[in-house]
């Protein structure tokens, strides 16, 4: 059984329902004949992708929903073979470059000149070009990046680029400046009870204003998790009302008792007790970032507003050092140790002021 | 069928030009450019400079020029970041073209046609330091017969040996003028609208980079029709609009974090790009007359601090929330960090 994500995602321009002047403006660039490279970007589950398998679509008419998983193998120059799943119609491929880490300028090269080499199979194709959907385009390296610079330019007649991607920031100039950026904001908490209602009424559930509303608020705008929560609640109630309860995920409630826990007792012991816990989150594949985004969301609250800046400085400061290093749990750990020091010291300061 | 053929050439290649005397703001390089073609003399060249201020354009525009169409493929080898320009490829692919001995010079159908070949290697910051190692021999060796063009973003990529044996052209940022007269050119031959506002919107968005300008102007056209505003040029740049930076540091003002983090939140949601908020927060302070100096230095040393760690890919939300709350305490007169030592 498909999830309500997968079963009720729209699939023209025309049914999706938020940000309809954006959905106009994609229809008038399909129907212009002049299509442009773009790098669409905006936060996850702002329904990026859903937006632009609709564009294809109106670009090249429900052939691009024929799609095949094709495995390709690219060789390096030192000669070591890396195997690459594209996802492809008759019209457009899709591809997830990061999937093979620092090689993927290999894979773009190749794959981008193949493309731009062969004309379109289908004589009656309504465009001339073909459209490579690039998938997680700000985790491309750097080199692969350079490697896409002159290729835009040189085979526009045969090939547009659609990046996508969270943020421009990890993009490099001399892209951006090839490319129409568009821009794809999360739905805002009306927006996503909309949805949610639309969906519910496909599927008879009951609707309950209050409840939707409230899944909205705990999804951080995140049309994705919002579908997966409304799902859920409704799976498990016989009968939902304004007060069934959304549970967070098992991992969600695990880091919630990490951040009592540290609160709570300062000690290397606790330190100890906690890396057990840690080390469970990373062994079910939760991403060291959500960890310390979800750990750092759960102790604000909980502690004095003075104190907030320097907690938000060490999850950043210590969130950076994930990404540069290689073990993530010893940033985890360093950042739980730094918290309870701080902490630690703040309330003896206070102690101190009233001696 | 293929349709439409015509119209969906991109403006930038349309409107490249294909003579080097036509290549705008860059006029010592057109002068020595242009005495190449009188003299046929050049020597090995190296432009470097920001993205689109004709790099690319000039080389190939000397190119063509110099051969014409029917020499140009036997005498002109173009490669860019997209072709595999390892150590191997210096060996045998560029070697083997550049050891190439070409006829005297005569001119042919029009053209100067010297007695050397061109290898242009563009992009040529993104070439390992092997790569460019290997390179050194070659150039030597095969001086007589032909000559390398480098192109690159960042010239300190380029190794030393390289680079003195070229002669350097730096690609200077258009220059607001030039760039409002290419557009106003464009504009025309397009049959669009753009009023005074909307060009030097165009022209200080852009900064100096004319194919960002273009690029903006066609999506615009594309996207508005024929009548363009300065608001529609904003929209599909990629710019931030003011109300969002403003509204950010009067939260930071308030010295209240809750109300910082609301709007940090409400930022990254609508899918502003962090960086490019950085760069904003950054002139907005830097401007300000109601913030004293320590503050700004204050400020700003954050702000080169998450920038660079954006670069490294660390987490938009939480870089740009540690930049609010430094900058809340900084506005708001507060210590640094909490009185601890460390
Ligand atoms: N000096 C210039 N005069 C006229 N047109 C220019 C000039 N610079 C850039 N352009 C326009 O911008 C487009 C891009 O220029 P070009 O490809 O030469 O940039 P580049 O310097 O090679 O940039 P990059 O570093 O990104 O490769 C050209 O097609 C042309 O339309
Ligand atoms: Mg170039």
């Amino acid at each position: 059984m498909a999830l309500l994500v997968d079963k009720h995602r729209p699939r023209t321009l025309d049914n999706l329902s938020y940000h309809s002047d954006l959905s106009a403006r994609l229809r008038a660039l399909a129907q212009s004949g002049d299509f442009p490279h773009l790098l669409v970007y905006g936060p996850s589950g702002a329904g990026k992708k859903t937006r632009i398998v609709a564009t294809l679509r109106e670009l090249y008419g429900p052939g691009v929903e024929k799609i095949k998983i094709d495995s390709r193998v690219f060789q390096t120059t030192s000669n070591r073979k890396l195997e690459f799943n594209i996802v492809a119609s008759v019209y457009h491929l899709e591809i997830t470059p990061s999937d093979v880490g620092n090689y993927d300028r290999v894979v773009v090269q190749d794959l981008l000149k193949e493309v731009a080499q062969t004309q379109q199979v289908d004589l009656g194709a309504k465009q001339r070009f073909k459209v490579v959907v690039i998938n997680e385009a700000d985790h491309l390296t750097r080199d692969a990046q350079a490697a896409l610079r002159r290729t835009m330019e040189k085979y526009s007649p045969n090939l547009r680029l659609i990046l996508l991607a969270n943020s421009t920031s990890n993009i490099i100039a001399p892209i951006r400046s090839r490319t129409l950026l568009v821009r794809v904001a999360a739905p805002s908490e009306d927006e996503i009870c909309q949805v949610l209602k639309r969906v519910g009424e496909k599927e008879h559930f009951r609707d309950v204003e209050a409840l939707n509303q409230k899944i909205a608020k705990d999804s951080g705008r995140n049309l994705r998790r919002a579908l997966l929560m409304y799902e859920a609640v409704h799976a498990q109630n016989e009968v939902v009302t304004e007060k069934s309860l959304v549970p967070p995920p098992d991992w969600e409630a695990l880091i919630a008792q990490i951040a009592d826990e540290i609160i709570e007792e300062h000690t290397p012991a606790r330190i100890l007790q906690v890396r057990a816990k840690l080390y469970d989150l990373l062994t079910h594949c939760i991403p060291a970032t959500t960890i310390l985004k979800t750990l750092t969301w759960k102790l604000i609250p909980k502690i004095d507003d003075e104190l907030k800046p320097d907690i938000i400085r060490w999850s950043a400061f210590y969130e950076h050092r994930i990404r540069l290093g290689t073990k993530v749990i010893f940033h985890l750990e360093a950042f739980v140790a730094k918290f309870m020091r701080v902490l630690e010291s703040y309330l003896n300061g206070i102690e101190l002021d009233f001696d | 069928m293929a349709p439409l053929l015509q119209s969906s050439q991109p403006w930038v290649e349309k409107y490249r030009p294909k003579q080097v005397k036509d290549v705008a703001h860059q006029d010592e390089v057109v002068r020595v450019l242009t005495n190449t073609l009188e003299t046929t003399n050049c020597p090995h060249m190296l432009f470097y400079g920001p993205p689109g201020t004709g790099k690319t354009t000039t080389a190939l525009a000397i190119a063509h020029q110099l051969f014409g169409p029917e020499l140009y493929k036997s005498r002109v080898l173009e490669l860019n970041a997209s072709d595999d320009r390892g150590i191997n490829v210096v060996r045998t692919k560029i070697k083997d073209f550049a050891a190439v001995a070409v006829g005297s010079s005569h001119r042919q159908g029009g053209y100067p046609c010297p007695p050397y070949k061109i290898i242009i290697l563009d992009e040529a910051d993104s070439m390992t330091e092997d790569a460019q190692n290997a390179l050194r021999r070659t150039m030597e060796t095969y001086s007589k017969v032909t000559r390398f063009f480098f192109i690159c973003n960042y010239i300190s990529r380029i190794i030393e040996p390289l680079a003195s044996r070229c002669a350097k052209f730096r690609f200077k940022p258009l220059s607001e003028d030039i760039m409002s007269s290419r557009i106003l050119h464009i504009s025309k031959e397009e049959g669009l609208n753009l009023d005074v506002e909307a060009l030097s919107a165009l022209s200080s968005i852009s900064q100096g980079d004319l194919r960002r300008a273009i690029t903006y102007l066609q999506s615009a056209a594309r996207l508005f029709g024929s009548s363009i505003s300065s608001k529609d040029l904003i929209s599909v740049s990629g710019v931030i609009p003011q109300e969002v930076v403003e509204k950010l540091l009067i939260a930071c003002k308030s010295g209240n974090f809750d109300l910082a983090n609301k709007e940090v939140n409400n930022i990254v949601a609508e899918g502003y790009p962090v960086s490019q908020m950085l760069s904003q927060i950054l002139e907005v302070i830097v401007e300000a007359d109601d913030i004293s100096d320590e503050q700004k230095a204050r400020i700003c040393k954050k702000l080169a601090e998450a920038d660079k760690c954006l670069i490294d890919g660390a987490d938009e939300y939480l870089q740009l929330l540690d930049v609010a709350s430094n900058m809340m305490r900084a506005l708001c007169n507060m210590p640094q960090e909490f009185p601890y030592e460390s």
